[in-house]
């Protein structure tokens, strides 16, 4: 794949690292004369001096022909305007937007901009996996297939216990596609009794939250000394 | 009219001067508490006290936008002086809070010409500068070979 980094700051920078480890071809464009020279001492070539809201810029790093865009400068309108522009103008397939600022990310959504990533999400998404209280966890949201998987830990007081996964009646457009059990994961089968202390994997239209919640969920109060198991 | 200019630099204060003096109600939007001075150049009366509104506050902040009165504008102008600013709030002015007039200053000729054919207003004064340049120079350029001529000549 031919990938277009803009931005050579952490992220830029370890970014292209890691995909010219997978032997993908790369260009960075960097708009910092300084920071350009530091970088290219490493990525050489696959570093380029100006600014990608340019649009000259982004035609000599050669958009044309990119498989994927992926904005990562410390600016979000930036962000914005070159993934708006690599999709809408040079028809991009793939597009990265990085939300520098939270409260900005319904601007991305707005402009259609997807996805766009923010460190505060991945961090509180981070929370959620080590918290259990929870109760909850989003493992992936694919918002353009309208497809979630989540997590949901099984309490003492969880209604799913001690029942066979045949016998439970899902909503319509969920699925339960695993279970982890003393940090092993199986696929269950429909004699599989659900325990306490079960981490179950379930793939799922959105919307269907709550009612999975309602049913694996404990009835009362949540985070009840499940810890660890 | 209820004009919202974001951006209070020589370009937006000026337009905010005339649209006020013009009557109508004028709002302003800046994240420099600084560019309030600007307004008041010329006039021997307070920005407010003549009716204008000021605000101090980013055009990327929902807040800020509707403190300024972008739910009830019926013009938005975007003259901060970042063009990728400009371009992204008059999108959100026009697709979110649905401005009926909104324009854009983007300086970048080529970034100008794109978002003016995707149907986004678009003033850029690289452009027009680039034109009258080319104008003055076809214009001028006779009469300067005129004395170059003559001096040529007398030499």
């Amino acid at each position: 794949m031919y990938i277009i980094v803009v931005g050579a700051g952490k992220v830029g920078w370890n970014l292209a690292r890691e995909l010219l480890e997978k032997e993908h071809e790369v260009t960075v464009i960097e708009s910092n004369r300084r920071r350009y020279l530091t970088v290219e001492q490493e990525l050489e070539h696959n570093v380029s001096y100006g600014d990608a809201s340019e649009l000259w810029v982004l035609e000599r790093a050669g958009i044309e022909r990119a498989d994927m865009v992926i904005a990562v400068t410390g600016d979000d309108e930036d962000n914005m305007l070159i993934c708006q522009v690599a999709r809408q103008k040079y028809e991009v397939e793939r597009i990265i937007a990085r939300v520098n600022n939270p409260r900005n990310k319904p601007h991305f959504d707005l402009l259609g901009i997807k996805p766009s990533v923010s460190a505060t999400d991945l961090i509180l998404r981070l929370l959620e996996h080590e918290v259990p209280e929870y109760g909850l966890v989003h493992l992936l949201d694919l918002q353009e297939e309208q497809l979630e998987i989540i997590e949901m830990l099984l309490g003492k007081d969880s209604g799913v216990t001690g029942r066979r996964v045949g016998d439970l009646e899902m909503p319509e457009g969920s699925l339960l596609i695993s279970v982890l059990r003393n940090g092993k994961g199986f696929v269950p089968v429909a004699d599989t009794v659900l325990e306490v202390g079960d981490e179950v994997l379930a793939v799922l239209d959105p919307g269907h939250e709550e009612q999975l919640k309602e049913m694996f969920g404990p009835s009362g109060g949540n985070g009840s000394g499940n810890g660890s198991g | 009219m209820f004009i919202l200019i974001v951006g209070c630099g020589r370009v937006g204060s000026s337009v905010a001067r005339s649209m006020l003096s013009e009557g109508h109600e004028v709002s302003c939007l800046d994240e420099d508490p600084e560019s309030h001075a600007r307004l008041e150049v010329g006039l021997d009366k307070g920005w407010e006290d003549l009716g204008g509104q000021f605000t101090v506050g980013a055009g990327l902040e929902t807040d800020a936008l509707v403190a300024a009165g972008i739910e009830r504008a019926d013009a938005f102008i975007a003259s901060t002086d970042g063009d990728n600013t400009n371009i992204i709030i008059a999108q959100i002015a026009q697709q979110r809070y649905h401005v009926p007039t909104v324009i854009a200053r983007i300086l970048d000729p080529l970034r100008a010409e794109w978002y003016e054919r995707q149907g986004m207003h678009t003033v850029c004064p690289t452009r027009v500068a680039i034109d009258m340049l080319e104008g003055a120079v076809r214009e001028g350029a006779p009469r300067s070979q005129g004395p170059s001529d003559g001096a040529a000549e007398a030499a």
